[in-house]
């Protein structure tokens, strides 16, 4: 007798198990249903009180739920009225008054006036408002040239800043300038960020932790009323699952895919969308030592470095070649006469053998391994190597993980590296040049963690900062531009596209050069 | 018995206490701290500096280790700072869906795997034992998250049988079913390398037990083969299968984190990768210390199991 001859008891069990099998297996996977556009997000927000967060992947809830005072008008990085209707700047650039909007109320039925406003403003600045402690705010910064908010009478309101600051508008536009309920923040107090309540086109419906955040249409909302009944944003941390959620039909659009999945989404069931925003891939070359600290060796570095290998090749074409600090979506203040450093090995031996530097000159350079805007940082990180190795020097690299590399980098590259990776995405062409660039901003005080210095440089960025008119603005960064092109104190390596995938169920979808995530016009069929 | 697994636990209360100083000790040394991560790009060392005196992280690490204990002693862990709410919620949202998960892994892995060094060893060198042998193989040398990924690629984008991803489904889930549906690919992955870790234990520890006198006395008098070998034999390979078990528990524990990526299961090892990104200080702390406590007492219960099977064990 053998011990496991298939009995009529087995013969049940297994048929009854291939029955439970297929009985799972059998319903249809969940089609998502017309009205409900369900996003794919690259994670779980922290919360949704637009003061308390930094992360790209909150503002893309956020910017659906509430309003600014100001907003991006669509398809530009320049300023709109949103909450505001209108606003005047005093002659020296120091007093603000903002007209707000009339008949405009919180989902929660509260109004919105002056008094709000002044609430937002206080709870963000003022370390004794009563409402400071539902913090912390970490991007207040962006405010700090408020001295006071006034409400001059329920539909006007005043902003005194310390000094003139002209990105204050634009940062106004940022996600961090949208506006809370007051009434919900003092209902809620800390939890407001998981019970958020604003003024925008959908309200918050819930929040199941790590498996989605609901928004839905806000019946009330005091301009055209959204596309969709409800927005399901689902965190899907891992690249290669959101591809696959995409491929089976489980989310109707996913952002930030992959440049090696995006072949995957060629065909009629899909659209891809590109934009380019306001990003800069670069690398911090030390001026303060080594090779480096030569203006021909830095430029050297520029023509050695093949750019558009870099962005067709191993970004597979979802970024542009940049030309200078300033990226291009900043239309008004680019200067569109500079051109990117040509891929001219030639060129970058001569400027070496200028130099006098020998061969196998060791450079340093530190890699990181992932990071906010830094697209595919390793890959691009040998490919620079191999370019700069071609021409003579011998570059070590070295890795680390994002956060312990900000920790090296930012303290400044002195004694410890000769290059490094590096990117920026940000609202305001200030933003970048003023933080790191000047000479005010090396580390400690700022970003500048190249030890770049030219004295016109930093009277220039100084002087825009103050500008009130924009068109005076205009023309000094593009001053600044062609000079900091010039200085070369980075490799200018490339500006990022980003990318969505709809299925063909969604329409009326683009993606912003402000890369914040307007979903009010989408129709989802 | 009452007064050795008493014993088993206060034992348990020093290594406890050890796993609370080394959890504590590795997040205050590794490079990069919470505001540099939320600040990224705008982290300026003054902003960093108000940044960490809003999150309490200036005050001496001697100070902030006490008042963590003394916290976790009145049951609180603190609050996340990067999910906004407080540890303990998080940790228990997460940790059920661990244990689901790496429950279902743990039966399906005992069950299949026994199963299959029981057959492979009543059929020694037959074609069972060598097709097992064969696929144990394959199955141990496969990584799972890679298994993972092929069984998405082909059961849920191509055949569209199963979802993606995900606990529940977005719509219209939330019932026994749906779990299931969204369980059978993560559970089965996650299974594979035990199962074939416990399919090659059993079938050597049965392969010992069946050479020995007793089994051929057995089968002398007559007892039914299937007897011999369920009864007999199994039952006394277990004392050596049982420690195993224990062991493997804890890999399925540990090798949930990959599968927990993969497949997307809101479990507590995707949670502790993403705090650590992060450096969300006091949900890694929270966690490590939660799942080691789990580690532990689940040691216990496996040497409790061991010492009811075989009572010479007893120390």
């Amino acid at each position: 007798m053998k011990p496991f001859e298939w009995s009529r008891r087995g013969l049940i069990a297994a048929v009854f198990g291939a029955a439970v099998a297929t009985g799972l297996a059998a319903p249809a996977v969940s089609q998502t249903p017309p009205g409900v556009l369900i996003v794919g997000q690259i994670a779980e927000p922290k919360s949704l009180d637009p003061a308390a967060v930094t992360a790209v992947n909150d503002f893309r809830i956020l910017v659906n739920l509430y309003e600014g005072l100001l907003r991006y008008a669509p398809g530009t990085l320049e300023v709109a009225p949103a909450l505001a209707t209108d606003w005047e700047v005093s002659e020296d650039g120091t007093e603000y008054t903002f007209t707000l909007r009339e008949g405009v109320t919180f989902h929660d039925g509260t109004p919105f006036n002056a008094d709000a406003v002044k609430f937002n403003f206080d709870r963000m600045l003022n370390e004794d408002h009563p409402y400071h402690d539902t913090g912390p705010f970490p991007l207040a910064f962006f405010f700090s040239a408020v001295q006071s908010t006034e409400v001059i009478d329920d539909m006007t309101v005043k902003f005194t800043l310390d000094a003139p600051y002209a990105p204050f508008l634009s940062n106004l536009a940022y996600p961090t300038g949208l506006m809370v309920s007051p009434a919900a923040v003092e209902a809620s107090g800390a939890d407001f960020g998981r019970n958020p309540v604003g003024t925008g086109p959908f309200k918050f419906a819930e929040w199941r932790s790590n498996e989605a955040v609901v928004i839905e249409k806000n019946p009330d909302y005091w301009g055209e009323p959204a596309g969709t009944d409800a927005v399901v944003f689902r965190p899907i941390t891992d690249a290669n699952t959101r591809v696959a959620e995409m491929l089976a039909g489980g989310i109707d659009m996913m952002v930030e895919v992959p440049p090696t999945a995006l072949s995957e989404f060629q065909g009629e069931a899909f659209r891809v969308v590109e934009q380019a925003g306001p990003h800069l891939w670069f690398l911090i070359l030390n001026a303060k030592e080594g090779p480096f600290a030569d203006k021909l060796v830095r430029q050297a570095a520029n023509y050695a470095i093949n750019k558009e290998a870099i962005v067709n090749d191993v970004l597979e074409g979802t970024a542009d070649v940049a030309a200078g600090p300033i990226p291009p979506a900043f239309a008004w203040a680019y200067d569109e006469s500079l051109d990117p450093y040509p891929y001219d090995p030639e060129k970058a031996r001569a400027l070496l053998a200028e130099a006098g530097v020998a061969e196998g000159t060791e450079v340093v350079f530190y890699v990181t391994e992932g990071g906010s805007g830094m697209l595919d940082p390793v890959p691009m990180g040998t490919a620079i190597q191999a370019d700069l190795n071609a021409v003579g020097l011998d570059v070590k690299i070295e890795t680390y993980e994002w956060n312990t590399f900000l920790g090296e980098v930012n303290p400044g590259l002195e004694g410890k590296a000769d290059m490094a990776e590096m990117a920026w995405m940000t609202n305001d062409p200030d933003t970048l040049p003023f933080l790191a660039l000047r000479t005010a901003a090396w580390p400690d005080a700022g970003f500048n963690s190249g030890y770049y210095s030219n004295p016109e440089v930093d009277a220039l960025l100084e002087q825009a900062r103050v500008a009130t008119s924009q068109d005076e603005r205009a023309e000094l960064y593009r001053e600044m531009q062609r000079i900091v092109h010039d200085d070369a104190p980075w490799v200018f390596v490339a500006n990022w596209k980003q990318n969505a995938v709809t299925s063909d169920k969604v329409e009326n979808f683009s993606l912003e050069p402000s890369f914040l995530l307007m979903l009010s016009d989408v129709v989802k069929n | 018995m009452g007064a050795h697994i008493l014993k088993r636990l206060i034992s348990a209360i020093p290594v406890l206490l050890g796993i609370t100083v080394i959890v504590f000790l590795i997040m205050a040394m590794i490079p990069g701290d919470p505001a540099t991560a939320i600040l990224g790009s705008y982290a300026t060392p003054e902003n960093v500096e108000k940044l960490n005196r809003d999150l309490g992280l200036d005050k001496p690490l001697v100070t902030r280790y006490f008042i963590w204990l003394g916290n976790m002693l009145s049951g609180g862990f603190g609050r996340s700072f990067s999910l906004n709410r407080p540890v303990i919620d998080e940790i228990l949202d997460r940790f059920n869906a661990t244990l689901i998960l790496a429950g279902v892994s743990f039966v399906l892995c005992t069950l299949l795997g026994i199963l299959a060094g029981v057959v492979s060893a009543a059929r020694q060198y037959g074609l069972a034992d060598k097709a097992i042998t064969f696929t144990v193989l394959i199955g141990i040398s496969v990584p799972s998250f890679f298994l993972g990924m092929m069984m998405i690629l082909v059961f849920a984008v191509n055949l569209r049988l199963l979802p993606v991803s995900g606990m529940y489904a977005i719509y219209g889930g939330g019932d026994l079913i749906d779990l299931a549906r969204h369980l059978v690919m993560p559970a089965l992955a996650l299974a594979v390398v035990a199962t074939g870790v416990i399919a090659r234990l059993s079938r050597s520890a049965m392969l010992e037990v069946l050479r020995q006198d007793y089994i051929r006395t057995a089968r002398a008098k007559g007892v039914h083969e299937r007897r011999v070998i369920m009864g007999h034999a199994l039952r006394a390979a277990m004392v050596s299968i049982i420690p195993v078990l224990g062991i493997q528990a804890g890999f399925v524990l540990s090798g949930s984190v990959y599968i927990e990526i993969v497949f997307q299961w809101p479990g507590v090892g995707r949670m502790l990768v993403d705090a650590i990104l992060k450096r969300d200080i006091l949900l890694v702390q929270g966690g490590v210390v939660f799942v080691a406590a789990a580690y532990v007492f689940f040691n216990i219960a496996v040497d409790v199991a061991q010492s009811l099977l075989d009572p010479r064990i007893k120390t």
